[in-house]
């Protein structure tokens, strides 16, 4: 049923990972006690590439975008099997320490959750708690600068962050994330709560960012996924519907559902 | 036919109706509507009337006290002996007793309570919580006089056990029982100001590779921190305010000590052993109980007000 382009994208059980790929998922199942919440999923998510997932709420694109990193654990009774490769390694596998695996893969959720500190200790806090021992004034411009903030900010480092505007306090997450230098950077509709300047800017900054991450983002906004991804899973009740490149998506899905939904006809 | 009809004149009607009654004046005034407002104001009022009421009596006889002693005196005289003649009026050593127990009190709360405040928010599974909370407000409803008593009755023979020339009244054990008395309500404070961290935060934390005690230590509890402060010192005005289990348990011995061994009188435990005695009306030992009570007061006033100030802080910091 669904109709691969690129066969770099297509996963396969019990073989070594793709080296194109960053993550590969077969066969993921996720549950929440008795839910089911994802089915069956595969697909690989390649590096430096932008992969969007996108599909109506509750479809459990968000528990998928979770279970990347991890952060799943703090949710009583979920449960995750199948196999999520990262490095060659199981994400979930017995002796995989959670704390490792989301100083490698990074996370910017929905809301802008910057720390109740100054701009500068948010940037520096990862690291710190990491053992980076260096000067992190070096560390604090770069990845402010990397997060397009460092021109905003950079005379009011030590003011308190939650002075920012919503727009520049999801950048400073995402300066956050950037500053743990993780090989992958899940964005949970890192714009849902930002308005249409904001979105522009992140937007802007998703494209510069993928010459050197990987990046994956949840986002319930069509246009946004067709403009910034390179490509697309439509997710429905937990099922995987289609994956491919983004463009296929938007302009030739091979299944229905997906083109009903791409072209706003439900959802 | 005569259906149309009267559908008709329905219509008409009821356009003259709204226009009859289009008038947004009040066309009846509701009489019971007022009454329970003014009803209502009235018990509020009686509160307000009430501590209006204290606050007058306790300052007016207090400038009556300040007639016959001076306020240097009082502030700053190291003997109280206002009951037998020579009599003194220094208030030092009742401060000094209050201040021993409420400093005891503090170092046994506090960090057992921050600590079963993190374990409920932090660590505690739902279960857990909703078997440890109830139990803490159960400690925080026991009457104090039965922490007097389980004081006088266990902790002391016990405490004498280590030490053996502790006196049957003593400091020591009085702070102990405020301390387990004012446990929960640190406990539940703080546990309260670490729930009101948003989860947004804790979970940014961990997306940064932070383990559940870095997230704790240098996010929860600095975020949460003016709520925390403040839950210490409402329970420090709590064992301040502290009456019945420290007169039994520290006993009616002015002194200012440094022995926890040995017995003291807190400011309370002095309004208890006037209001039981036979003290005259309007002479200068009934004088120096509103002295006292008065002192007592403003102490915990202020130290209220300055955990509301912290504490309001604190809401702006997540609006």
């Amino acid at each position: 049923m669904i109709e691969f382009q690129d066969p770099s994208i297509l996963p396969e059980i019990n073989t070594p990972m793709n080296k194109k790929s960053a993550l590969e998922l077969r066969k993921v199942n996720i549950f929440y006690s008795d839910n089911q919440a994802v089915k069956d999923v595969s697909f690989n998510i390649r590096r430096n590439r932008i992969t969007a997932i996108i599909g109506p709420s509750g479809c459990g694109k968000s528990t998928l975008l979770r279970s990347l990193n991890r952060m799943n654990d703090f949710v009583e009774g979920a449960r995750v099997e199948g196999e999520l490769l990262f490095a060659d390694e199981n994400l979930y596998g017995k002796d995989v320490d959670p704390v490792e695996v989301r100083r490698r893969i990074g996370m910017v959720f929905q809301k802008p959750n910057p720390f109740p500190k100054s701009i500068y200790n948010n940037i520096a806090w990862g690291p710190l708690i990491n053992g980076y021992s260096d000067s992190t004034d070096e560390l604090v411009e770069k990845s402010l600068k990397q997060a397009a903030l460092w021109d905003e900010v950079k005379d009011r480092l030590h003011d308190s962050a939650l002075n920012l505007s919503g727009g520049q306090q999801q950048r400073l997450c995402i300066a956050r994330a950037l500053a743990m230098e993780p090989e992958v950077l899940l964005m949970d509709e890192p714009c849902s709560a930002l308005d249409p300047i904001s979105t522009a800017h992140i937007e802007d900054l998703m494209f510069e960012l993928k010459e050197r991450y990987t990046i994956v983002i949840v986002t319930h906004n069509m246009q946004q996924a067709a403009r910034v991804s390179d490509y697309t899973a439509f997710m429905e009740m937990g099922d995987l519907i289609e994956f491919n490149v983004t463009k296929r998506i938007f302009t030739r899905p091979s299944v229905k559902r997906t083109e009903e939904y791409v072209t706003g006809r439900f959802g | 036919m005569a259906k149309e009809m009267q559908a008709d004149t329905t219509v008409a009607g009821q356009s003259s109706v709204l226009k009859a009654t289009s008038s947004i004046s009040l066309s009846k005034a509701r009489w019971g509507e007022s009454a329970i407002k003014i009803w209502l104001a009235l018990c509020a009022f009686v509160s307000v009337v009430t501590t209006a009421a204290i606050v007058i009596l306790l300052f007016s006889e207090t400038l009556n006290f300040f007639e016959s002693v001076s306020p240097a005196e009082f502030f700053f005289g190291t003997t109280w002996t206002p009951l037998f003649e020579p009599s003194s009026f220094g208030v030092l050593p009742l401060i000094w007793g209050t201040m021993l127990v409420t400093i005891g009190a503090a170092i046994i709360a506090i960090p057992t309570g921050l600590a079963s405040a993190i374990y409920l928010s932090e660590y505690a599974s739902d279960r857990v919580r909703k078997i440890i909370k109830p139990v803490l407000e159960l400690l925080a409803g026991i009457p104090t006089v039965v922490y007097g008593y389980f004081a006088l009755t266990f902790v002391t023979p016990a405490l004498r056990n280590v030490f053996p020339d502790i006196q049957v009244f003593n400091a020591l054990s009085a702070a102990i029982v405020v301390g387990i008395m004012i446990l929960p309500m640190v406990a539940t404070l703080s546990d309260n100001a670490l729930r009101a961290v948003p989860i947004s935060l804790r979970q940014g934390a961990y997306a940064l590779g932070a383990t559940s005690y870095e997230v704790t230590t240098r996010v929860v509890v600095p975020a949460g921190l003016s709520g925390v402060m403040a839950s210490f010192l409402l329970a420090i005005s709590r064992a301040i305010g502290e009456t019945m289990a420290v007169t039994l348990a520290a006993g009616q011995t002015p002194n200012m000590s440094l022995s926890m061994f040995e017995s003291i009188q807190t400011m309370t435990a002095y309004i208890v052993q006037v209001s039981l005695g036979d003290t005259p009306t309007g002479g200068i030992a009934y004088q120096t109980l509103f002295a006292v009570a008065t002192l007592l007061f403003v102490i915990t006033l202020v130290i209220n007000i300055v955990s509301q100030i912290i504490l309001n802080r604190f809401r702006e910091v997540y609006d």
